[in-house]
C-alpha cells in the first residue's frame, strides 16, 4: 500500500512539478478563447453552442499529454523495476490512472469556469458541465493511459494514440453535449455507464499493454 | 557451489532449469540450467549478442523463458543500462522513491549511499549526475533494497577504478551476508571465488 501511494504520488508530482500538466489546459482555454472569434460574439448563440464546445475543448485537451504517461517510464526503466518487484502491471496502470484522473481532471475543471465565461454559459449550464466533465474525467484518464501504453513503443505515438482515444470518448462526447438538451434527462445515467465501463476496463487492458511493452 | 552457514530453511535462491531464450526469430541459447545459492556468485561471460543481458532478463522475469523453468525463491534488484531514476529529482529524493517502493527505511538508504561514496551528490539532481555517478546510483538502490538476490548487468559500465573497489566491497559484503549476485559483464571485476558461465560457448 506504501508503495502504491508513493507510485501514485510520483505521478502526480511529476504531472504538477514539471509544467507540462498546464499545457493541456491552456490548450482547453484557448479553443474556448478562439471559438468567439470564428463564429462571432452573439451571446445567445454562444450561448446554445458553447457547452459542447466545451466538450470537444475537453476531449482534444484530454489527448495532449498522452506521450509523456508512460513512455518516459519506459525509457528510464522504471516500468522494468516495477516488473522486477513482481507489482502487477494492472495495478501499475490502475494507480496511474487514479493519478492522471486527479492530476488531469481538477485543473481541467478549474479552467471550466473561465472557459463557460468566455462562452456565455449560465450558472445552470456550468453545473451541468462541470457535473458531466467529473464522470467523464475517470474515463478519460483510462483512455490516455490505454492508448499511452499501447504506443509507447511507437514513434510519433502521440498522433496515434489521439486516433485510439477519440472513437472510444465519442459516446461521452454525445451524452455529455447531451446533457445540456432540457430534455436530455436520462443522458446523465448514460454517460455515467458509459464512463464506468472504461474506467472499468482501462486497467485491465492496459495492464495488457504494459506486459506486451516488455516482449 | 557452497551453501552459506546463515542460510536457515532455503539455501538455494534461483534456479535456472533447462532455459531457452529466443530473441525475434533468433535462439539465444537452449537447455540452461543453472543454480544460485547463498553466497554465490556467478559470471555471464561471452561476446556481444550471446544472450548475457537477455538471460539476466529472463531471470528477473522481464521476459519469457521460450522453454524451461525459472525458480525464484527470494526478491531480485536488477541494475541494467538504465539507472530507472527520475532526473529532475535530487539524488536523495529519487532514491527515496524507490526506498518507498521496497518499504526499506532511510537508514538502509543512506548506509548504501554511504558504500557508494554519494553522499556529497545526495543534493543534486539526477539529470545533472555523469554516467558512472548514475551507475553507483543505481548500485545504491539495489543495495538499498534489501533483495537477496542481485542482477547485475554490466554495472562496472563508466565506472572509475575507486567505484568499482566500491562496487566489489558491496558484492563481496552481499555475499557474506548470505546474497548471491548474478553478474553480466566483459570482465570479471576481481570477484574471489566467482563461477563462470560462458553464454559464448553455448551459442
Amino acid at each position: 500500500m506504501t508503495a502504491l501511494l508513493a507510485l501514485f504520488w510520483r505521478d502526480l508530482r511529476r504531472a504538477w512539478g514539471s509544467g507540462a500538466l498546464w499545457l493541456p489546459v491552456l490548450f482547453f482555454l484557448l479553443v474556448a478563447t478562439a471559438f468567439p472569434f470564428a463564429v462571432g460574439p452573439d451571446a445567445p448563440l454562444l450561448a446554445r453552442t458553447g457547452g459542447g464546445m466545451i466538450w470537444v475543448a475537453a476531449l482534444l485537451a484530454a489527448l495532449l499529454p498522452i506521450d509523456r504517461l508512460i513512455r518516459p517510464d519506459r525509457d528510464t526503466g522504471v516500468l522494468d523495476q516495477f516488473a522486477v518487484r513482481g507489482m502487477p502491471d494492472e495495478v501499475i496502470a490502475a494507480v496511474k490512472i487514479a493519478a492522471h484522473a486527479i492530476g488531469f481532471g481538477v485543473p481541467l475543471l478549474m479552467a471550466l469556469l473561465p472557459a463557460a465565461a468566455l462562452l456565455a454559459q449560465d450558472m445552470a449550464r456550468v453545473q451541468t458541465l462541470a457535473a458531466g466533465l467529473a464522470i467523464a474525467i475517470p474515463a478519460l484518464a483510462s483512455l490516455a493511459i490505454l492508448s499511452a501504453a499501447l504506443t509507447a513503443n511507437l514513434k510519433g505515438g502521440s498522433a496515434i494514440g489521439g486516433l485510439l482515444i477519440l472513437p472510444l470518448a465519442v459516446p461521452m462526447l454525445i451524452f455529455g453535449a447531451g446533457m445540456l438538451d432540457p430534455s436530455g434527462r436520462g443522458a446523465m445515467k448514460l454517460l455515467a455507464a458509459t464512463s464506468l465501463l472504461l474506467t472499468v476496463i482501462g486497467p485491465f487492458a492496459a495492464g495488457a499493454a504494459l506486459r506486451g511493452l516488455r516482449e | 557451489m557452497s551453501a552459506h552457514p546463515r542460510a536457515g530453511g532455503v539455501t538455494t535462491l534461483l534456479r535456472l532449469d533447462r532455459v531457452a531464450c529466443i530473441r525475434g526469430d533468433r535462439l539465444l541459447f537452449e537447455n540452461l540450467s543453472l543454480t544460485l545459492r547463498r553466497g554465490d556468485a556467478l559470471w555471464l561471460r561471452g561476446p556481444n549478442g550471446t544472450g548475457k543481458s537477455s538471460l539476466i532478463r529472463v531471470v528477473a522475469g522481464l521476459l519469457r523463458a521460450a522453454a524451461g523453468t525459472v525458480e525464484r525463491h527470494e526478491r531480485c534488484a536488477l541494475i541494467d543500462e538504465n539507472a530507472a531514476l527520475d532526473t529532475e529529482l535530487p539524488l536523495r529524493r529519487a532514491l527515496d522513491f524507490w526506498a518507498r517502493i521496497d518499504t526499506v527505511d532511510g537508514h538502509s538508504v543512506d548506509r548504501a549511499i554511504a558504500e557508494m561514496a554519494l553522499a556529497p551528490l545526495a543534493e543534486v539532481p539526477v539529470g545533472m549526475l555523469s554516467a558512472g555517478q548514475r551507475k553507483r546510483a543505481a548500485m545504491v538502490r539495489v543495495i538499498a533494497s534489501g533483495a537477496p538476490i542481485w542482477l547485475l548487468d554490466e554495472p562496472a559500465n563508466g565506472m572509475d577504478d575507486a567505484a568499482q573497489a566500491r562496487l566489489v566491497a558491496a558484492i563481496a559484503k552481499h555475499r557474506a551476508n548470505g546474497g548471491a549476485v548474478l553478474l553480466a559483464s566483459h570482465f570479471p571485476l576481481g570477484l574471489d571465488d566467482l563461477h563462470e558461465l560462458d553464454l559464448g560457448a553455448l551459442a
